[in-house]
């Protein structure tokens, strides 16, 4: 039978962690280890409804811990490892939790070449997805937690990986990242939403992150094609706006925004070209929520 | 070598012992070869059977074979660039390891990596080719005066050059060993034997026996061992390729006599023949013109072999760390000497990281 990580007794979880928590998002397993009590608080609020596995393949062992020597006790400081690998300089150890996402994500970016990856948020209704390029302070993550937290399946709030092989979505459905303002913005307007520990001061200023809904995390094995990209664009009191968008630009678009666009060669051009053949794209322009998510009913229907 | 590291070096000899892989193993494989730099190799040897892997493995040599692919399109726009910039330089230029293989399709090129584009070029056109470089872009890292000195009056390379729009890094050697090296060889005739590049107007690479040489050569004067597997593998792909003609082998070693590069040829066929089983005659290791003493292979063996298997932490002995320092402070004792070597040392453990 199969056991999800929220099955798992407080005491269970840190076993697991000390030992090695065989954690699987949509086509990727994570070995991660961790003494971390926030790490493990974070993973057991946000990531409840992900399946455990049990030894065999693993695509990443990581690891976030604290630094040993003297900054173990004076103001310390953790470190992420992929398989005995630092990548990144470390963190203050109350970042332990963000640091564990950051990691992840730049595992799958920087290794999952199988796959054409665009950074953009991708969600779908009626078996239609919509992705979202947006740039940073466009209101990216603020419009993904809010459809998700009404009714829309999350597939990833960063990374749109497509498959070589037929051109569809591939889902992660790992927890929202939501920034500075964009937390208390959710939290009023959606209050049944569960969000972990807030990180004051990180590189991206204050961050914590929204649990996936549970429908989406059952459905992380099911492709999804692409039916619309979205460019949104929040903008104080403008009323809200749906207007054709170049797909020339848009094309434009996701290959410079690509995480591997060019690394893909030839595959990269022909993927990103059906892609964009098969989307209607679009500018979106908002300032209130309620009808940002009128109008993407638009969208899926 | 540690056990867990038997089924990766077993993968690299016969590919075919991949299709039977548990995920168990692959668990450890992978991570095995990625640390190494070989993910893309291991990619290339099963790509003929690559169903019969399990998905979950076979995305991750298939995406190391697409970075290694992007990488080989790279070298070849960069040659064409490079080739303009040197246009009118005189005297050949010569590709060195990864820019070789990838631009010739040489056997060690498939799924390989590589971080930098290796020249060659005479001695005397040292300074025409620096400033056809700077002329197009190519600038010197920033180094202080002593490692200006370090490289320009005892190395056999220029510091390295990178261009300022591509990025690409760029090494031009004027030697396949430092000029300070205890060992001396003969880069003319190096260079008067090798071969010019169909398709690259300006480039040629080492004739086939030289290509062993050179990268025996830069492996085992090397002091860095984090691609120590990945270059012996490239040695395994030469050997393979160029072992079935019969006439090959005794002419390898009449090239290491003449370029007097004996003892590294000796440690490359040891060493691949010991690692990875290349196949080659069997009167060749007793018949390499410089063979070390039975005590001296022996305290070579005790080096060499952890130090091979040091990429990946699992595979590491106690023994590897003293190995790894003993090859490094072996790699500068055969660099220059002693009377350089200390200061050089001393100063390189004290100097801050300051700009």
């Amino acid at each position: 039978m199969a056991v999800n990580l929220g099955d798992l007794s407080p005491a269970e979880l840190r076993r697991h962690l000390a030992r090695g928590l065989d954690l699987r998002t949509g086509p990727f397993r994570f070995l991660i280890r961790s003494h971390s009590p926030e790490v493990a608080r974070g993973l057991a609020t946000l990531y409840p409804d992900f399946p455990l596995r049990d030894g065999g393949f693993r695509d990443f062992h990581i690891q976030v811990d604290k630094v040993s020597g003297p900054r173990r006790w004076y103001r310390p400081q953790c470190n992420f490892r992929l398989d005995h690998h630092a990548p990144f300089k470390p963190l203050p150890a109350n970042h332990a939790f963000p640091l564990l996402e950051w990691g992840m994500n730049w595992c799958i970016a920087s290794h999952a070449q199988h796959y054409l990856m665009l950074h953009a948020a991708v969600l779908e209704r009626n078996g239609r997805a919509v992705i979202l390029p947006g740039d940073p302070g466009a209101g990216k993550s603020t419009l993904t937690a809010a459809l998700i937290l009404s009714g829309w399946r999350l597939l990833s709030d960063e990374l749109t990986l497509i498959d070589r092989n037929d051109g569809l979505i591939v889902p992660l459905a790992r927890p929202v990242s939501l920034k500075n303002q964009s937390i208390e913005i959710i939290r009023a307007a959606f209050p049944e939403a569960v969000i972990g520990d807030i990180a004051l001061d990180t590189h991206k200023g204050t961050v914590a992150h929204l649990k996936p809904p549970r429908a989406s995390v059952r459905r992380m094995d099911e492709k999804a094609r692409a039916a619309h990209i979205v460019f949104p664009r929040w903008r104080a009191d403008a009323a809200v706006k749906l207007s054709r968008h170049s797909k020339a630009d848009a094309f434009i678009h996701a290959a410079t925004h690509g995480f591997n666009y060019s690394l893909l060669g030839r595959l990269g051009f022909e993927l990103n070209a059906a892609l964009i053949d098969t989307c209607e794209c679009w500018d979106f322009e908002y300032s209130r929520l309620d009808e940002a998510l009128a109008a993407f009913e638009s969208l899926a229907s | 070598m540690k056990p867990v590291c038997d089924d990766f070096l077993h993968a690299l000899r016969e590919p075919a012992v991949m299709a039977g892989f548990d995920a168990e193993t692959w668990d450890r494989v992978v991570r095995q070869a990625r640390a190494a730099g070989l993910l893309g190799r291991l990619g290339a040897l099963a790509s003929g059977f690559s169903e019969q892997l399990p998905a979950a493995v076979w995305r991750h040599l298939e995406a190391a074979l697409t970075l290694a692919e992007q990488q080989r399109r790279a070298v070849h726009y960069e040659l064409r660039h490079l080739g303009q910039s040197l246009e009118n330089t005189e005297g050949p230029v010569v590709l060195l390891k990864g820019a070789a293989y990838a631009a010739a399709d040489l056997p060690p090129a498939a799924g390989r990596i590589f971080t930098d584009i290796d020249l060659l070029v005479p001695r005397a056109q040292l300074g025409e080719t620096e400033s056809a470089l700077m002329l197009d872009g190519w600038i010197t890292s920033p180094h202080d005066a002593y490692d200006l000195r370090y490289y320009r009056e005892w190395m056999h390379e220029l510091p390295p050059m990178q261009h300022i729009r591509r990025q690409t890094w760029l090494d031009v050697h004027h030697n396949i060993l430092p000029e300070t090296a205890r060992r001396k060889t003969r880069p003319a005739l190096f260079l008067a034997a090798s071969i010019p590049l169909p398709g690259f107007p300006r480039f040629s690479i080492p004739e086939p026996a030289d290509q062993v040489l050179h990268s025996a050569t830069h492996l085992f004067h090397e002091g860095e061992w984090q691609h120590g597997l990945r270059d012996l593998v490239d040695l395994d792909a030469l050997l393979r390729a160029y072992g079935g003609d019969a006439a090959f082998w005794p002419h390898l070693l009449a090239r290491a006599e003449t370029l007097n590069l004996g003892r590294p040829l000796y440690y490359a066929l040891r060493y691949a023949r010991r690692l990875l089983r290349t196949p080659m005659p069997e009167y060749l290791e007793a018949s390499c013109p410089e063979r070390p003493g039975r005590l001296a292979a022996a305290l070579l063996d005790t080096l060499f072999l952890p130090a091979f298997a040091s990429a990946h932490a699992e595979c590491r002995t106690p023994l590897s760390g003293p190995a790894a320092l003993a090859l490094y402070v072996r790699s500068h004792w055969l660099r220059m000497p002693a009377h350089l070597l200390v200061p050089h040392l001393l100063r390189k453990a004290f100097k801050t990281d300051e700009p």
